[in-house]
């Protein structure tokens, strides 16, 4: 039997086709349904080209294929509006959900933060907060895994082109969502986030800064190493992920400047902040994929 | 030019763009002693906020002296006639700051997107116009693109509920001209009961000159700041200005000696550093760069010996735009790296 778990993508827009691309590389998952809502869609003729199936009616259109196909996993890259019913119905089967909405209903995960605690307790619903959020909340952990982190602050600045209309409409979602992970995944006391939107041509490829206020001096030896540390795991699974400057000390102002560049995979490389998404909902089932298969969880009994 | 009889609405941005070249550190009886001073020079609509409009509280834009609820909460009660407005830029601030705004009295809300972005404002605007708030589109950075690409945006932030549009000149690159096609566009398109207003920075000295501009061409709302305490080289000096219309034959309902005084007396004392066309001022509307990068790229330079010249027409070559002040040390790292200086 294969190690490799079954997947399901819900939306095939630009996020879920270029998730789709990532996956057909992975060890670990094996993408098998996309789903859409609309027969004519760009993105469900170009999954079907790729040789996934593919359903135009909802969830709900998958739901009878989930235990024939042995589907695990699901992922989410609709709305926050119809991702509760999706997840309900899909957990109601034993599927995982990993969630790319900012509905957030189940608990956030940044991979190298707090994926490890999450697969563990077999968390049947995780969120991915958002691409600021995936990009910067790493380096707020890498701080505060130092020392106590008073406030955390990121500026998430990407290009026009790589923002939609969902986010746009409900830009406070954003500033939210993640001001909220930079506390509860970050470590940090009280957290701000922050976007800006440049349409400059070319597209700038998306940018981040960090900004950490530590409780008393910070130990500036420990936290270099320790934001070294984490550039390299984030960069496991997003190569493009770099810190151009810092961090830099300041009074007990700890700051980091990042890029993220994207793989190119469907989405263009400038497209970092949707890439980090995207790579990000991957590993997370595949640490699930993983777990299973050595053991260390087991997954919801199927006849 | 003939605008006599023509009558504007001005609008002080001394407490709230002043804020930039206060390093957002004016007290709360500075600012009380201001508006208070605005309000009996009859000046109808004063902004009061972070320069960064509501939430702009951070490491990246700064700490301000106060929070914009205290600074709120101490000048709207004093206010005889005057209104207050407040500014908010999406992805800095939310639909929270918006409510506790019109919580406070705050009658005018400016909801700020670059001029390309627009889209990113329908649920403040929608939510300010629902609320039944004097709703302005704020289009940053409107040297950088078209007027018809202007008037686009414009008719997206009317139909989210905005009832009066500005076409702001953030970087004070704009010559009369420009103003003149810009504005001109807005008033010839968009619906007779929306009103169109002009944001300048004399960066290059225009501040004066475009505004004029602006109301030949159909704008009767104007900004600028008595003293013109404001980013860059600050706004549109509107004791200057008042003086200007009067000779023009413009209303504007405000007292000329009254208005100076407070210019002279008030706001001048209060100056960290003179507001003029110095060097990197200059800079910024040569190269179109957003105004109120300039004290973060002369800290920049003096951290890291890099000049602020430099810097300012590197973000300018590189398209960057409004709130992107963590560009500016980031910037100035990579340039002192090449440099060799650390």
């Amino acid at each position: 039997m294969s190690k490799k778990l079954k997947a399901a993508i819900i939306g095939p827009g630009n996020i879920g086709t270029d998730l789709l691309m990532k996956m057909q590389r992975s060890e670990w998952i094996e993408p098998v349904w996309m789903v859409g809502i609309d027969p004519e869609s760009e993105g469900l003729k170009r999954a079907a080209e790729m040789g996934i199936k593919t359903c135009a009616t909802g969830v709900d259109g998958l739901l009878e294929h989930v235990i024939k196909d042995d589907i695990r996993v699901a992922f989410d890259a609709t709305s926050a509006y119809v991702h509760a019913e999706n997840s309900r119905k899909l957990n109601e089967l034993g599927v995982i959900m990993i969630d790319l909405t900012p509905a957030a209903i189940g608990p956030f995960c940044v991979p190298p933060v707090n994926l490890a605690d999450h697969a563990k307790n077999l968390e049947m619903n995780v969120n991915m907060v958002t691409c600021g959020g995936q990009a910067t909340i790493p380096m707020v952990a890498a701080v505060s895994r130092v020392q106590p982190v008073e406030y955390g602050e990121i500026v998430a600045t990407v290009s026009s082109r790589s923002v939609g209309p969902g986010t746009r409409q409900n830009i406070d979602e954003f500033t939210r969502t993640t001001a909220g992970a930079v506390e509860k995944v970050g470590g940090a006391k009280k957290g701000k986030a922050i976007i800006v939107i440049n349409p400059a041509e070319p597209p700038l490829i998306m940018r981040d800064t960090i900004h950490c206020l530590t409780e008393g001096e910070p130990d500036q030896a420990a936290i270099t190493e320790s934001v070294h540390a984490m550039v390299k795991e984030v960069q496991k699974y997003v190569p493009g992920y770099r810190l151009v400057n810092g961090p830099v000390f300041d009074g007990n102002r700890v700051t980091c400047f990042m890029e993220v560049e994207g793989l190119g995979d469907f989405l263009p490389k400038y497209a970092g902040n949707l890439d980090i998404m995207t790579a990000a909902g991957l590993r997370t089932a595949e640490m699930f994929a993983e777990e299973a298969a050595n053991g260390a969880i087991t997954l919801p009994e199927r006849g | 030019m003939n605008l006599n009889g023509k009558k504007v609405t001005l609008h002080d941005m001394s407490l709230r763009d002043g804020m930039h070249a206060k390093r957002h550190q004016i007290s709360l009886d500075e600012m009380v002693n201001i508006a208070t001073g605005l309000d009996e020079a009859g000046m109808p609509l004063i902004e009061v906020t972070h320069g960064d409009g509501l939430g702009g509280t951070s490491v990246n834009y700064g700490f301000p002296a106060h929070s914009d609820e205290e600074y709120l909460g101490a000048v709207i009660p004093k206010m005889k006639n005057a209104k207050i407005s407040a500014l908010l830029l999406p992805g800095i601030g939310t639909v929270d700051h918006l409510r506790m705004a019109k919580d406070l009295g705050v009658s005018t809300i400016r909801v700020a997107t670059h001029c390309t972005e627009a889209d990113v404002s329908e649920q403040h605007i929608g939510m300010a116009a629902k609320m039944e708030m004097d709703t302005v589109g704020f289009l940053m950075m409107a040297h950088m693109v078209s007027p018809e690409k202007i008037l686009e945006q414009a008719k997206l932030m009317v139909s989210y509920g905005a009832n009066c549009i500005y076409a702001t000149d953030s970087a004070g690159y704009m010559l009369p001209d420009e103003v003149t096609a810009k504005i001109g566009l807005l008033r010839a398109e968009l619906p007779a009961n929306v009103e169109i207003g002009f944001h300048g920075h004399h960066n290059l000295g225009m501040g004066i000159a475009n505004s004029l501009a602006a109301i030949d061409a159909g704008a009767s709302r104007i900004d600028g700041s008595v003293a013109g305490l404001g980013a860059g080289a600050g706004n549109t000096p509107l004791e200057v200005f008042c003086a200007v219309l009067d000779r023009m034959g413009v209303e504007t309902g405000i007292d000329l000696y009254k208005i100076m005084d407070v210019a002279e007396d008030r706001v001048f004392p209060i100056m960290d550093q003179p507001i003029r066309v110095d060097r990197d001022a200059l800079t910024l509307g040569y190269a179109g760069v957003y105004s109120s990068f300039l004290l973060f790229a002369q800290r920049a330079e003096k951290k890291y010996g890099i000049q602020a010249r430099d810097i300012l027409v590197e973000l300018g070559r590189r398209g960057t735009v409004g709130g992107q002040e963590d560009m500016i040390e980031d910037l100035a790292l990579t340039m002192a790296r090449e440099k060799g200086l650390i």
